[in-house]
């Protein structure tokens, strides 16, 4: 539609001059209607807090796929990284997790906010890579409950953002597979 | 690195020093000096060459053990001493069976602190007088000790599922 009858058309509806067939055209063309859920699901998802949280040689293919101008990962609202856990909702576990550090990543995933979403980036992260030893943890997953596995060793930046597009076409698209629903544990929540 | 005489030479002053049960005995391969010594005697050994009769090592570089598993005395401890001054260095080294205690040598080198603490982390040697004996690398609740020859290689068996009807556990 030209821009000068789409301004027309606005002014009219302001100063009240539509009538009733052109009112409800009108209406019709711009109002979605949706749920709330959905609508909070939409904007969950393009509104990711991730936290600053780096462990091993990935974590420099995390910093560049968000702090670089070539992989702008504003361009899917996940670029605010917060330094506490409170404010985050995201964590990515980038690299191998010893059994040493197994108990601090928990910690600071149990001191995020509900609703909070896990991407475990890399071989080592996912099944320990060639770490197949005394001192790393044999896949995140044994401690935490992952949305999303990022292969790669390292996974390219546009691997990890494509695993970020994927993690939010799950959160707006299929709310219902958190991990809370794949584990059986509603109810656990810290705050009700 | 002092050359095979000098590592004699050394060898003989710490004999006539302390008796001539405290060196085991002196190996020289490759150009790298080593003196064995016995561990009971590795304090006065190494307090000796410290305060130098006729060389002196005032700066140990690195403590650290290994398991020569099956043979007998199983581990060994070894200690690269450096002199600042001459830019020399001495291999000593000692062995011990499982279950023997070394007696400590941080009041003499204060920097072999955390590299004991590493050795007894990783092969369970305990230093004898040591002031915090406890874990450095791995967690304080973990059991064994991961260097020994005989540890498991540890992790878990990598399971492709695809065979694993066919012939039940082929990993162990």
């Amino acid at each position: 539609m030209d821009l000068r009858i789409h301004q027309a058309r606005a002014k009219q509806l302001l100063r009240g001059e539509m009538s009733d067939v052109d009112l409800q055209q009108y209406v019709e063309e711009r109002v979605w209607l949706t749920t709330l859920d959905k609508a909070a699901n939409w904007a969950r998802a393009n509104s990711l807090f991730p936290l600053g949280f780096g462990l091993a040689c990935c974590a420099i293919e995390m910093i560049s796929v968000i702090g670089s101008p070539r992989n702008d990962v504003a361009r899917f609202g996940a670029e605010a990284v917060r330094g506490s856990p409170r404010q985050a909702d995201m964590i990515m576990i980038s690299g191998r997790v010893s059994i040493k550090m197994a108990p601090v990543i928990r910690r600071i995933y149990d001191q995020m906010l509900e609703p909070k979403w896990v991407i475990s980036m890399g071989a080592c992260a996912s099944s320990a890579g060639m770490f197949n030893n005394y001192a790393v943890v044999q896949g995140v997953d044994k401690f935490l409950p992952v949305d999303v596995y990022v292969p790669g060793c390292p996974p390219r930046p546009e691997a990890l953002m494509h695993g970020i597009n994927k993690l939010q076409k799950k959160i707006w698209e299929r709310p219902d597979q958190g991990w809370r629903a794949r584990y059986r544990a509603e109810g656990t929540e810290e705050v009700a | 690195m002092p050359d095979a005489t000098g590592l004699e030479l050394i060898a003989q002053d710490v004999r006539g020093k302390l008796g001539d049960e405290a060196v085991v005995g002196t190996h020289f391969f490759d150009g790298y000096a080593t003196l064995e010594v016995a561990p009971a005697a590795v304090r006065d050994v190494l307090g000796h060459l410290r305060s130098g009769a006729i060389d002196s090592f005032e700066r140990v570089m690195s403590v650290h053990g290994n398991d020569y598993w099956p043979e007998e005395p199983r581990f060994g401890i070894h200690y690269e001493l450096l002199s600042m001054e001459r830019l020399d260095r001495l291999h000593v080294k000692l062995r011990v069976r499982d279950g023997e205690t070394v007696p400590t040598v941080v009041d003499l080198y204060p920097s072999a602190d955390f590299q004991e603490r590493e050795v007894y982390d990783m092969f369970g040697v305990v230093f004898e007088g040591h002031p915090d004996m406890r874990r450095i690398l791995m967690p304080e609740d973990y059991e064994g000790w991961p260097q020994r020859r005989d540890f498991p290689m540890g992790g878990e068996p990598v399971l492709f599922t695809f065979n694993e009807h066919k012939i039940p556990r082929w990993y162990e």
